[in-house]
């Protein structure tokens, strides 16, 4: 009944599936903050049409987590009653929206990535995670053409727009490295065929985006110093906020069935 | 969604152009046969129509706004998903519904611009606050409830853009207005403070929903000519009054009770409601509601800050036009 935060034994499998259920669900979370507020009403409709697709992917995610599990958490437990230190997201995933700039870049960012990362787990030896990932994939696909065409024109049409889509790509720069990250939890799933290896990714990745970044006149910064910890728990400040928000009602109301 | 209330009469400025035109004209809306944008029509029946379906657009767009208020606090994932789907499908509606404004030759950018300079109006529902979750229920069930009647009559519209525009949005409203109530009858299952909520919700919106179809009919200053055109189908009280009559059993199902302690069924069935505080109607669509100048903020703010993601767009697509050109000149 209590609105405490619940215990998740974190066996790799799990930990693994709640990471990517939290890059969902925080990613889906901010892009459903421009709902009523896009520069304009077509984006108004692409913003929620990706903030669904990953609410979606996170919804999935959570609940075969819970079923691995097994301790009687579910998609709503995972989503509403753990912490900022419980949660595993990207640290990219979280920063804010910005401006349209920063939201583009740190979607295309992640889509590029999402893209790859899903295509290869289709392969998967796991047989949830690889129709996860077969539904993923094709969604991820149409995050990185939407995007990548946004960076371009933004990059190559204004001085202004310019402007603020280089300053996104540099300040956001940083938050990259940790996709490609892989700590010991994880490595048992890569070497057991669940997961995949995503440095392996990390060429393809860099390939599409320094194509893209160069087509919209744009620059990648060559600081190579990234960030990481949301994998484990240790996040921005803003992850804090975006919480007390997204879980206010189950805070308030502990128990209660919606 | 939500424009009955809206309707203002075109009365005196009416120029019918050609007699002989304007008798062709009304014979055909006479015999029931859709208009098309590039038909004759009187420039009166245009012009209310441009009005009509912008102010609805208007509506949809600024009706994101209470609802959108809920997406990032909304109390499971399913709902959280459910309600930017459901706020993701008005602005759709907005967006074909300035497309079927659009037919009658003003531009999405002319229409969005009176609204945000206050000179177009939107449904007066929309200047109420969303205090709780009850009340992403009750505009659900109540508020798309009402727009469903008075849309309804609106998909056989004399006018074939927005008649059919009308028919795609009435499906999805009524789904929305399903979920509305489903949301409703989860809080009034649930626990006493549940129920609470959803009571106090009722309890605010129960009177504005009303006031959503406009004027009684006898002070009514809706135009015969709006009925004459097949634009309006029925008055503002034979709507209300459907909606009443439908309302009641739906509200005695979920245990809540209408803030009405007057009402009383008559030997015809139908539900026979108080007074409507027209005073608070008036004020509310003369920019004295709680959140006119909040909803008119934020719209403008979105529009503003977006204005440098327009101008790129433009520029770029002109630099891509220059370099096409370019390439087909070598």
């Amino acid at each position: 009944m209590a609105a405490i935060n619940i215990q998740v034994s974190e066996t790799p499998l799990v930990l693994y599936t709640l990471r990517r259920a939290d890059d969902a669900l925080i990613l889906g979370h901010r892009l459903s903050e421009w709902c009523g507020h896009a520069p304009m009403l077509e984006e108004d409709m692409a913003l929620a049409n990706m903030g669904l697709d990953l609410l979606g992917q996170a919804r999935e995610l959570y609940s075969y987590a819970a079923k691995v599990e097994g301790r009687g958490n579910d998609e709503d437990k995972f989503a509403y009653l753990r912490d900022v230190r419980q949660y595993r997201n990207l640290l990219l995933l979280e920063q804010p929206n910005g401006d349209f700039a920063r939201t583009m870049v740190r979607q295309f960012f992640y889509a590029a990535f999402a893209d790859l990362y899903w295509r290869a787990m289709m392969r998967s030896t796991d047989a949830t995670l690889a129709a996860i990932a077969a539904k993923s994939e094709k969604e991820s696909a149409y995050h990185v053409r939407h995007c990548s065409e946004w960076i371009v024109r933004l990059g190559d049409g204004t001085e202004e727009s310019h402007r603020r889509t280089q300053g996104a790509v540099d300040e956001l720069w940083a938050f990259t490295g940790e996709m490609f990250e892989v700590d010991d939890s994880e490595r048992g799933l890569i070497d057991g065929g669940i997961a995949i290896d995503p440095a392996t990714l990390r060429p393809q990745w860099l390939k599409t985006v320094s194509d893209i970044v160069r087509e919209a006149t744009l620059v990648l910064p060559d600081n190579n110093w990234m960030q990481q910890g949301g994998r484990s728990g240790r996040h921005s400040e803003h992850l804090g906020h975006l919480l007390s928000e997204l879980q206010s009602m189950q805070r308030t109301f502990p128990g209660a069935t919606w | 969604m939500y424009t009955q209330a809206l309707n203002t009469s075109e009365g005196d400025d009416r120029h019918i152009e050609d007699a002989t035109r304007a008798a062709q004209f009304q014979a055909r809306i006479d015999a029931d046969e859709r208009i098309e944008p590039n038909d004759w029509m009187p420039a009166a029946y245009r012009k209310t129509l441009t009005r009509q379906i912008s102010q609805h657009a208007h509506s949809e767009i600024v009706g994101m706004l209470p609802e959108g208020n809920w997406i990032a606090r909304a109390p499971s994932l399913r709902r959280k998903a459910a309600l930017l789907a459901k706020v993701q499908d008005e602005c759709g509606h907005g967006l074909y519904l300035y497309a079927a404004a659009e037919t009658l030759g003003s531009s999405r950018e002319e229409l969005v611009d009176a609204m945000l300079a206050g000179k177009a109006k939107y449904s007066s529902i929309f200047n109420y606050p969303t205090l709780t979750w009850a009340d992403i229920g009750t505009i659900g069930w109540l508020v798309d409830g009402a727009a469903i009647m008075n849309q309804i009559p609106l998909c056989r519209c004399s006018y074939g853009p927005y008649a059919r525009a009308m028919i795609r949005v009435c499906k999805e409203e009524s789904f929305h207005q399903r979920q509305g109530f489903e949301i409703m009858l989860t809080l009034c299952r649930g626990t006493d403070e549940q129920k609470a909520m959803a009571q106090d919700a009722l309890n605010r919106w129960w009177w504005p929903v009303l006031m959503m179809f406009g004027p009684p009919d006898q002070v009514s200053q809706h135009s015969d000519t709006s009925t004459k055109w097949k634009i309006k189908r029925f008055s503002n009280d034979e709507l209300r009054q459907k909606f009443v009559d439908a309302t009641v059993p739906q509200a005695q199902f979920l245990g809540l009770t209408i803030p009405d302690p007057g009402m009383k069924q008559n030997a015809n069935g139908n539900w026979e409601y108080s007074a409507i505080d027209w005073d608070e109607f008036k004020q509310v669509l003369a920019g004295n509601g709680p959140c006119n100048r909040d909803r008119l903020a934020a719209r403008r703010k979105a529009h503003e800050d977006g204005a440098w993601v327009r101008e790129a767009a433009m520029a770029y697509a002109e630099k891509r036009r220059q370099r096409s050109a370019l390439q087909a000149a070598e």
